[in-house]
């Protein structure tokens, strides 16, 4: 189908975007990749009145370590992660997440922080997010503010940003030297959401695990971090026996959806082995 | 309706003035506008791939941008593939190693199979798989469109001088 009728602007910077959404309240609406909204508009399933395209505002074209984060700006695109941004392991974590976001030719143009806005709870940015504990920089007409990644996400697409706001840049803390990761996600073929995904990161010295971020998602209606796992894993020497044992924790503390895809009960047993595998990979 | 507007699309090289609503899609307007029926339309969701075309060089989804995006950008289609009569070393290669059957999504993956060549001239055949992986085939069973592609590569490299990514 073909979209319904909108009128168009292109903001030339940041302010002018966040002015922009501002003029337009409730008929704007952000376009950043256009790789979910277009989508989404050529089903007419979103109608908005206004676009205000992001793509203009190359001031929020960046990419860089600062202060022991990773700062990443709202043109950012998914492809920028396809080989390591920074040195060290958050890196090489975020380009072996990257290759199961959809396919080559949507990677070029899907941004980082528009599948944190659009919030589709099998994203894995948004289980990334999520599970390392980032920061979302939200600008508006007032100013910006900084939200946790744990308040940020609150359900089915549906976030912290409002209308008038502009998710202006996502904040990923970097991970020291000891740390490594690991990332498993079942779909039924390439390139799909994924049915269940596990994103684990470890810092191993001595071999005994110092601390943990453990994180499930596409199994609920936002990406759940697992902190009493991670808990419990600190102070552990990593073993296939202790992994498997926390696949099957998971298992028991997420009550998971079910829909036309999966049964609750089938993600269920997904959550068992996609947590063993990020977990076996992490220490691997 | 909102207000049509001029965009001018440079399209293999060539300018296209068109008059557009926002709305029209690139896909659309490239075949509709500029009368270029080679990108075809499965989907409009992204999905399908028939509808890739490269935007500066990078293969994207036709059907997922607008004609007014792509004011100032560099578009490539499969028309711009061939020298005159010359095919293009990935077209010769989907003739030879039975890349196509019915034909409906060649143009598609021809397009993102030349914009990652000319990217990563020395791509690993797993990684190739992968990016192939994007486009679907209804015909194939894809083994012959993988083979045209990694025959293409090599010619490629020969005859041309790696891009960038
Ligand atoms: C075939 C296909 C398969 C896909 N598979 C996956 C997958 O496996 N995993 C996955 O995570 N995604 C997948 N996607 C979606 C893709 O990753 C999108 O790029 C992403 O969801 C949205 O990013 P975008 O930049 O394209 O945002 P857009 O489509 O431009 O926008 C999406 C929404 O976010 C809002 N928005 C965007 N940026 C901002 C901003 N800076 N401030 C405020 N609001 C903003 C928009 O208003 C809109 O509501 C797939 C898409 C397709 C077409
Ligand atoms: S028509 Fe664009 S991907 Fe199918
Ligand atoms: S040749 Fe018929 S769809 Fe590919």
């Amino acid at each position: 189908m073909k979209p319904a009728p909108f009128e168009y602007v292109r903001p030339s910077s940041r302010a002018e975007a966040v002015a922009a959404l501002a003029t337009h309240g409730d008929d704007g609406k952000a376009i950043a990749g256009g790789q979910s909204l277009v989508a989404a508009m050529n089903f007419r399933l979103a109608r908005p009145a206004v676009l205000v395209d992001l793509n203009g505002a190359t001031d929020l074209d960046y990419l860089r370590p600062e202060g022991g984060k990773l700062r990443i700006g709202a043109l950012t695109r998914h492809a920028a992660f396809h080989r390591p941004v920074v040195e060290g392991p958050l890196g090489v974590l975020l380009a072996r997440v990257v290759r199961n976001i959809a396919h080559y030719p949507i990677r070029q143009r899907g941004t980082f922080t528009g599948s944190l806005a659009h919030a589709d709870p099998a994203s894995e940015w948004c289980l990334v997010s999520r599970t390392l504990g980032a920061e979302m920089v939200i600008a508006n007409t007032g100013g910006e503010r900084v939200c946790a990644a744990a308040d940020f996400f609150r359900g089915t697409f549906t976030t912290a940003v409002g209308t008038e706001d502009l998710l202006a840049e996502a904040r990923l803390p970097l991970l020291g030297p000891n740390w490594r990761s690991g990332f498993f996600e079942f779909s039924r073929r390439a390139g799909d959401f994924a049915l269940a995904m596990s994103l684990a990161a470890l810092e191993i010295e001595g071999g005994v695990i110092r601390a943990a971020r453990l994180g499930v998602g596409g199994v609920a209606d936002r990406p759940l971090r697992l902190e009493a796992l991670e808990a419990q894993l600190v102070g552990q020497a990593p073993s296939a026996a202790l992994f498997a044992g926390m696949g099957e924790a998971a298992r028991d503390l997420i009550t998971p959806t079910e829909d036309i895809h999966a049964s609750a009960d089938y993600r269920r047993d997904l959550i068992r082995t996609v947590v063993n595998r990020a977990l076996t990979q992490a220490a691997s | 309706m909102a207000d049509k507007r001029a965009v001018t699309l440079n399209v293999n090289g060539k300018d296209y003035r068109i008059t557009v609503e926002p709305r029209r899609t690139l896909a659309d307007a490239l075949r509709d506008d500029c009368g270029l029926t080679g990108t075809h339309i499965g989907c409009e969701h992204g999905v399908c791939g028939a509808c890739t075309v490269l935007v500066d060089n990078r293969p994207v989804r036709s059907c997922l941008m607008f004609a007014v995006q792509a004011e100032g950008r560099n578009v490539r289609t499969v028309e711009g593939l061939a020298n005159g009569e010359e095919l293009h070393p990935l077209q010769k290669a989907f003739w030879e190693k039975h890349g196509l059957q019915c034909g409906f999504c060649t143009p598609g993956f021809l397009m993102l199979a030349t914009g990652i060549l000319e990217a990563e001239p020395d791509i690993s055949d797993e990684d190739l798989r992968d990016v192939l992986s994007s486009n679907l085939c209804r015909c194939t069973g894809y083994q012959n469109i993988i083979k045209a592609v990694r025959a293409a590569a090599s010619e490629m490299r020969a005859c041309q001088p790696s891009a960038s990514l």
